[in-house]
């Protein structure tokens, strides 16, 4: 046994204490904080059950169509999209992808400018990359307690559980991938005096798109394999079906609600990543792999 | 400032010149002042590597570049040659010295001020194109016009023209991983015509380009510079492109400018053995011209002559026939004659062995 060097009671119990404090007395202030959050979550997902079926089916095979401009991901997409209608799944889907969608949203506006930040200063690197190793790592229970008893149990917990899990990757691409822009280019752009925002939005967005396009990418992968677990704590969706499933001991709802999952990850991953390549080729970077 | 460091002194002649350089001095390191009063104390590239880790890029360069000629700095790799293009736009900070644009101090100026001088004042090629590839050629022509503030219609009718000008019509919206070194480079030199400066600044611009290609870009550069009056300042490692196209070369060592002067007389009378090792290869019947060794002065005109910027190879197949080849200025009035001794003589003189 390791030998007992001090108590570290006192020590568990001011965390305990601090975080009792700032719920008494920061609730309401943090619950105001996150509404803006919440409102936008319900925003997207009473618009997109309030949208016919048939009307998203139509747009997500066509924005498939956009990005590879062949049958096979449409096709692909329809039939994801089918049978989660089939199986009676189309609400929670629905409500999943609201989830997903919020998530990766608040996650774009959080990350690309703290990766651009991270790309232009070392010591702001060095900061955030064992922070964010840490919202990697940390296992998402450590952090989904305290913003319970913070926020209740509810939606507002599980996007926030879902964002610190699944916005690291997004900052670490746009990071790597501004950082990567052929140097060359960038000292060609200096020497015809653009200042630096000129560089950032004309040279250096535009060819790290395709990197910031993978982030994005893994961050909504990231948010679906969340769902589960936000739905716990009362995200509902298809995680709730899973979950009741398991509970219940009916296989058969947790097997189809899982592959409804299974369906909506296809979905975003394939269309992301096309999106990706179709970037990658406009701008030459396909062939130079 | 000591004796290293010679300063513009009050009342020199600077205003007619292009770029002025005195005494510039660049080392690459975390701390460059222990390491520039080695320099100065008078150790050498080497030793003061060997103690302070610091790199010496350029050693107390000065240079007076006039207006509306080709300069070229010519050096080996890790001469410091292209450290030196990029002093004259600030895209490296200098340790030491004074760089003079035009009239104007590059180094006092402002980081607004200096925006506004790369601007206006100088445009530059790359040897690696440094292109947009994510813009179209006719884009990336107009890039240094739109960061400059110029409206679209304006600028797209601007770069339609210069496209034109280097031969590139037909490519205006390829892109340019679409097109081959050369139509690259062509964009390249396009985009910093495009802005009409006074000065283009040419880093080894046609060093990654086939031998053919490159000649014919040399040709074109030649054609352009004498038609638009503009001052070159070119880099290259190539002696005979330096030969080709330079007014006047100054040769690049160790950070350190060996000689300087015009193409002949570097051809010559080369200062040293590291400048007679590169004219030893040199095909001295392209580089020197006729004027430079001809009898000066009017002699009873020869039947056949040759214009006054004609080169010794443009000479000697006339000698088949004639005795003397007559030397004649834009006028076609005679200014000199040789004879075929003369240009042996001038082409014999630095070959080992007979010298």
């Amino acid at each position: 046994m390791f030998p007992e060097l001090f108590d570290t009671r006192p020590m568990r119990r001011a965390i305990d204490d601090s975080l009792n404090w700032v719920v008494r007395h920061w609730g309401d202030e943090f619950e105001a904080a996150a509404y803006p959050l919440l409102m936008l979550l319900k925003a997207i997902e009473d618009l997109l059950i309030a949208t016919p079926w048939w009307l998203i089916m139509a747009i997500l095979t066509g924005i498939a169509w956009l990005a590879t401009r062949s049958w096979k991901l449409p096709a692909v997409v329809l039939v994801s999209l089918l049978f989660l209608g089939v199986m009676t799944l189309w609400k929670d889907a629905m409500t999943t992808m609201a989830l997903m969608i919020t998530a990766t949203i608040t996650a774009i506006v959080l990350s690309i400018p703290l990766g651009v930040w991270m790309s232009r200063s070392l010591n702001v690197r060095k900061i955030f990359t064992p922070v964010l190793d840490l919202m990697q790592t940390l296992p998402s229970f450590v952090y989904l307690i305290p913003t319970v008893m913070i926020f209740g149990p509810g939606k507002i917990p599980a996007l926030i559980a879902t964002i610190v899990y699944a916005a690291p990757p997004l900052v670490r691409l746009t990071d790597l991938g501004l950082r990567s822009v052929d140097p060359a280019v960038m000292e060609a752009s200096r020497s015809f005096g653009t200042n630096p925002s000129q560089r950032l939005f004309g040279v250096q967005i535009p060819l790290a798109l395709p990197t910031i396009l993978a982030g994005i990418n893994q961050t909504t992968m990231m948010a679906l394999s969340m769902v589960v677990i936000a739905s716990m704590i009362g995200a509902g969706g298809l995680g709730y079906q899973v979950l009741q499933g398991i509970g219940r001991l009916e296989i058969s709802r947790g097997l189809l609600a899982g592959l409804g999952i299974v369906a909506l990850a296809i979905i975003f991953d394939r269309v992301t990543q096309s999106f990706g390549k179709q970037l990658q080729g406009r701008i030459g970077l396909a062939e130079a792999r | 400032m000591n004796a290293m460091n010679p300063i513009l002194q009050q009342g020199e002649t600077t205003s007619d010149l292009a770029i002025a350089m005195r005494g510039v001095t660049k080392i690459f390191g975390d701390n460059p002042q222990h390491a520039l009063n080695l320099l100065q104390s008078g150790k050498s590239k080497t030793e003061v590597q060997a103690e302070t880790n610091h790199v010496v890029g350029l050693d107390n360069v000065s240079l007076d570049i006039a207006r509306g000629q080709i300069f070229v700095v010519m050096g080996l790799s890790g001469s410091g040659k292209s450290t030196l293009i990029r002093h004259v736009n600030r895209l490296i900070e200098p340790t030491a010295g004074e760089i003079v644009v035009n009239g104007s101090d590059v180094l006092k100026m402002s980081l607004p001020e200096l925006r506004t001088y790369r601007r206006s004042q100088v445009a530059m090629v790359f040897q690696k194109f440094g292109l947009l590839p994510h813009r179209s050629v006719i884009e990336n022509v107009a890039y240094g016009l739109e960061v400059r503030g110029v409206g679209k219609a304006e600028r797209l009718k601007e770069a339609a023209k210069w496209i034109e000008i280097v031969g590139l019509s037909g490519y205006e919206n390829s892109a340019p991983r679409q097109l081959s070194g050369g139509q690259q480079q062509r964009v390249g030199l396009a985009r910093a015509l495009a802005l009409d400066t006074e000065i283009i600044l040419m880093d080894e611009a046609f060093s990654a380009l086939d031998p053919l290609i490159r000649s014919g870009m040399q040709d074109q550069l030649i054609e352009l510079q004498k038609s638009l009056g503009k001052t070159i300042l070119f880099i290259t490692h190539d002696f005979d492109e330096a030969l080709k196209i330079g007014d006047r070369i100054a040769v690049l060592k160790d950070g350190a400018v060996q000689q300087e002067g015009k193409p002949e007389d570097i051809v010559l009378r080369p200062a040293n053995e590291h400048i007679e090792e590169f004219v030893r290869e040199v095909n001295k019947a392209r580089a020197i011209h006729v004027r430079s060794i001809m009898e000066k002065g009017e002699h009873e005109p020869c039947e056949a002559s040759v214009s006054k910027d004609a080169r010794c190879e443009d000479v000697l197949p006339l000698f088949a026939e004639h005795q003397w080849v007559g030397v004649v200025d834009q006028e076609g009035r005679q200014i000199g004659r040789v004879t075929a001794k003369q240009v042996i003589k001038a082409l014999a003189r630095y070959t080992p062995g007979i010298g």
